[in-house]
């Protein structure tokens, strides 16, 4: 019961900032919901005995992209000009879209009969996947490095490129 | 899991979450706003994940691609939002129909 009321409380906060970000024509206020929702996901990781995950999302997600995504917002989006900031169109034909592609997933969640195994107690999980990473999944740890290698030195080229010229 | 929650109650929140992201996706004309979305979208597929994960027997593989996609969002956020104040200077506008150059 008490598990139902956190997963209910973290729902409605994760929904709700998510909605926020969809719907609100302040480009700026968007992105302070933003925070609620990933701070509203980190607890369903919690929930979910995903332990070193959820603190992996809070340092990159909240303390990272967060913070340069608002950034970015203030960089550019003309801040006094709230309603050309985060002009909407097409709301009509995209809540079609999103619409029926939801019936289709819930349907599709609804009527599957998922493998699950009971009678799993959580455990810390960081020595595990610790290990995982050292072990099995090496070979994508290292590209990894690689990847965010390649995005560092893109993201200066590509910001730098235009300034010098 | 006690309490009496089910594996479907964490696909439905997901679903919901990827629900306002692709809305979010399809209507925003601002290129920040259309990142946030995306963000959404990877936030709701590391919940599948992780759901599997917990009640799958408590696997550690799906933690594990979640990480993944983590570090992915972060260097697609910083490529993008490079790509977005590069355009903005070109252009001093991120409104995706503003920049049509390529347009034939």
């Amino acid at each position: 019961m008490l598990a139902q009321i956190i997963f209910y409380a973290l729902a409605a906060l994760t929904v709700g900032s998510a909605a926020f970000v969809a719907f609100s024509r302040n480009i700026v206020y968007s992105t302070f919901a933003l925070l609620g929702a990933f701070m509203g996901v980190v607890g369903i990781y919690i929930l979910l005995a995903a332990d070193f995950v959820a603190m992996v999302q809070l340092l990159v997600y909240v303390g990272g992209i967060l913070v340069l995504t608002i950034f970015a917002v203030m960089l550019t989006a003309g801040i006094g000009d709230v309603t050309v900031s985060n002009r909407a169109v097409g709301t009509g034909s995209a809540i079609f879209t999103v619409g029926i592609a939801a019936l289709v997933m819930l349907y599709a969640i609804l009527r599957t009969q998922w493998h699950q195994v009971a009678g799993f107690t959580p455990a810390p999980t960081t020595y595990a996947i610790g290990n995982a990473f050292l072990g099995d999944y090496v070979l994508p740890f290292e590209v990894a490095s690689l990847v965010l290698l390649a995005a560092l030195i893109g993201a200066i080229v590509i910001s730098r490129h235009e300034a010098t010229e | 899991m006690g309490g009496g929650l089910t594996l479907n109650h964490f696909l439905v929140l997901s679903l919901i979450v990827f629900s306002f992201g692709l809305f979010t996706v399809l209507t925003r004309r601002n290129a920040i706003g259309i990142l946030m979305g995306v963000e959404l979208i990877l936030n709701s597929a590391n919940i599948n994940y992780l759901a599997f994960a917990f009640y799958g027997g408590g696997k550690y593989d799906g933690q594990i691609f979640a990480i993944f996609v983590i570090m992915l969002a972060a260097a697609e956020a910083v490529i993008g939002l490079a790509v977005v104040l590069a355009i903005y200077q070109n252009f001093k506008t991120i409104d995706v129909d503003a920049t049509e150059t390529l347009r034939g």
